[in-house]
């Protein structure tokens, strides 16, 4: 049981790295609101793995809550934040968020010399 | 045959169960990593979501085989059966309405010309108004 414990977290450990990855990636909310449905997966059968590891039931309750509540996100995500401007849909590089920043600063000091 | 057998017999059921889970969860994984559009990767999002969660659901009953913990397990599969779907299909929708499903790559489309119709009723209805996309109307 112990090799089959380490088996499975393997795979449970790796299918969620994978999700992470295509939710830092994007391109669009949405690929993000699936990937982190599939983070939420992975996390309520590796709670079940544990307890089925020590045979107790106490984790169970946890798995219930996941189950009403893990569904929300992604029905938030895809009513309210589905369309987003172009250009926001992945994260800036170092270089691009200094670039911005000094662009914002230039400007806040134009308008304080204009005044 | 003696209670110790079936005990036995259990868990090798209830190891095959979880191990069947742990790799729809990686198959998920890499399904959502490397297919190209949002309707591909929601098709490999759904595999753990449903079908993995009863597995490992499955493997947990057979190994804790304490009656109201099975209980439990078997509403947390009903919960994630009835949420699931409802997740998925609104992120269908606001994935079909902002333009992420291309037309092209679909076998059978026939939500296109329905929204295309309705746009122009609404067109001819209320005149040239604003043009939104929908996301957040019915």
């Amino acid at each position: 049981m112990t090799l089959l414990a380490l088996v499975c977290s393997v795979l449970l450990a790796v299918g969620a790295t994978l999700a992470v990855v295509r939710a830092e990636k994007g391109p669009s909310m949405l690929d993000r609101a699936v990937a982190l449905d599939v983070v939420v997966a992975v996390l309520v059968a590796a709670i079940a793995l544990e307890s089925a590891v020590t045979r107790s039931a106490v984790a169970v309750p946890i798995l219930v809550v996941l189950s009403i509540v893990g569904f929300l996100s992604s029905v938030t995500i895809a009513r309210f934040a589905a369309t987003e401007p172009v250009g926001e849909g992945r994260v800036l590089s170092r270089a691009e968020a200094v670039a911005a920043e000094a662009e914002r600063h230039a400007r806040e000091i134009a308008e304080e010399e204009e005044s | 045959m003696d209670p110790h057998t079936w005990t036995t017999v259990a868990d090798v059921v209830a190891g095959a169960c979880l191990l069947g889970g742990s790799f729809l969860a990686l198959a998920a994984g890499v399904g959502v990593l490397r297919f190209p559009d949002l309707l591909a990767r929601m098709h490999a999002a759904t595999k753990p979501q449903t079908l993995g969660l009863v597995l490992v659901l499955a493997g947990l009953a057979l190994r804790i085989r304490s009656a109201p913990a099975v209980w439990a397990l078997v509403l947390v599969a009903i919960l994630q059966m009835v949420t699931a779907p409802v997740a998925a299909h609104l992120v269908g929708r606001a994935g079909y309405r902002t333009g992420k499903v291309p037309s092209e790559t679909l076998v059978v489309d026939e939500l296109t010309a329905d929204v295309q119709r309705a746009e122009e009723e609404r067109r001819g209805r209320a005149g040239a108004g604003p043009d939104d996309l929908g996301v957040s109307g019915s």
